[in-house]
């Protein structure tokens, strides 16, 4: 069965280097629904990832961050380049349902073979992107796309987890939301390598752009004094004073000898998060027989205690082999 | 792991119409399916190359101009083009009964005329789906 999946794998390996895109949808696919598959793929791909340069944007939700997107996907498609932009939108905790609406800002790349746009429900995942973005973004990377923008969901202080997948992140305020305290607060405002205030033909927008500067002003950078670019996303103003700044943030990172060490650092907590979660199911499903459902009735009884329970848990999975063969 | 049916939700051609398409993939998110909407004035071209991107399971039309016979049957060629024909096609709007078995003959699997309630529609898709 092994040799069959990674056989298959191969193949999918090999048409996704071709640039078919039926191919590429599909193995997004199974990196999403978190197929074996999927993942042996990746294997095969890995060599050839490490070239794209890989830009985030996160914002609140209504920010404009889709239709800046789109104006980004112009100017990068202007300078010659072909980019691929994956669009996470919420998935409903209730049904597992979910409007993936990003895409509506830039379906008119929809016949530009230049450009490959993914869209995403978050599935659970709280930090505003989806679990399979992080395998995804390596996909496309080795589909050897040089830009691949990633759109976080809409998000308010501390879904941060954009920076565990993007080189360089854009965070996009827009003018309203509230005083210079709001930029002061820890979360998405520390995360920002360059901040784009868009809707900049709104009053008050000169206000952020001042608001913005000064909290920056007041932190320490030592290689990289993050940018505050103003830009109108419905007409496409500042979005090629953006890109230069995204691009010249990665020359600083790459001279400063930075980029490779963050990408390392970003791989290893990559891998940490995914075996962190197969241990998870691992206890959970070892957790799921007679003796679990012992465990739990009497925690319900208070004849024990979750601390207990816990080190007890610990431990049993610790010698995983003896206790799963009790069921 | 059980994962959501993908629907790509599109109105193709010259119509402005778009509050069934909307309502529709309302109930489609609460029937727990990643619905993608496209908007507005697609062409068959738009429509299937997002299909074949987002990797969807199904495409849901969506015509009240009366161009559906000229609009859908060129999305189901392009996606034989494409050698797609995995991806199950439905369609509504106001459309005429006798219009119905030239689109089926076309590759369309079901339309929705008015009247129809999203659950028939959500139920087919469940049972239709190709994969």
């Amino acid at each position: 069965m092994t040799t069959h999946a990674k056989n298959d794998s191969n193949i999918w390996a090999e048409r996704v280097l071709a640039g078919d895109r039926r191919a590429l949808a599909r193995v997004i696919s199974l990196l999403e629904n978190q197929e074996p598959e999927g993942f042996h793929t990746l294997k095969t791909l890995y060599p050839k990832t490490g070239q794209a340069h890989i830009i985030g944007l996160t914002g609140p939700p209504g920010g404009g961050k889709s239709s800046l997107v789109d104006r980004m996907i112009q100017e990068i498609r202007s300078r010659g380049h072909e980019v691929a932009v994956v669009a996470v939108d919420p998935t409903s905790p209730f049904t597992g349902g979910a409007i993936l609406g990003d895409r509506i800002r830039m379906q008119r790349w929809a016949s530009d073979t230049g450009v490959y746009i993914r869209s995403m429900g978050t599935r659970g995942s709280l930090g505003g992107l989806a679990r399979a973005v992080y395998a995804t973004v390596q996909l496309l990377d080795a589909a050897s796309f040089p830009y691949i923008l990633v759109e976080t969901v809409g998000v308010g202080q501390s879904e941060v987890d954009i920076v565990q997948v993007a080189d360089t992140v854009v965070v996009v305020s827009v003018p309203g939301l509230g005083d210079d305290v709001q930029v002061s607060k820890a979360g998405i405002m520390e995360i920002g390598d360059v901040f784009a205030v868009n809707k900049a033909d709104l009053p008050g927008s000169q206000r952020v752009v001042v608001e913005l500067q000064s909290m920056l002003d007041l932190g320490s950078h030592d290689v990289w004094q993050p940018p505050v670019v103003t830009t109108v996303a419905t007409t496409g103003k500042g979005v090629s004073e953006l890109i230069t700044a995204i691009q010249e943030h990665l020359v600083v990172l790459q001279e400063a000898n930075l980029l490779t060490k963050q990408r390392l650092a970003r791989e290893k907590e990559a891998l940490l998060q995914r075996l962190t979660e197969r241990i998870r199911c691992d206890i959970t499903k070892q957790w799921s027989n007679k003796q679990g459902n012992q465990a739990w009735e009497n925690l319900a009884a208070k004849k024990t205690d979750p601390y207990t329970l816990e080190e007890q848990l610990y431990l049993s999975w610790k010698g995983v082999t003896t206790v799963d063969n009790q069921d | 792991m059980e994962r959501p049916i993908r629907v790509l939700i599109a109105k193709p051609g010259l119509d402005g119409h778009d509050r069934g398409a909307k309502v529709l993939a309302r109930a489609m998110r609460d029937a727990g399916m990643e619905v993608i909407y496209t908007g507005l004035r697609q062409t068959p071209e738009q429509i299937v190359e997002a299909a074949v991107q987002e990797d969807v399971d199904t495409i849901g039309l969506s015509c009240l101009s009366g161009a559906h016979n000229h609009l859908f049957p060129e999305v189901t060629r392009l996606l034989k083009e494409k050698d797609a024909t995995d991806i199950l096609v439905v369609g509504g709007g106001i459309i005429p009964e006798e219009d119905i078995p030239k689109l089926k003959e076309a590759g369309i699997s079901e339309i929705f005329t008015p009247g129809t309630t999203t659950a028939t529609a959500i139920e087919y898709i469940k049972e239709n789906v190709k994969r």
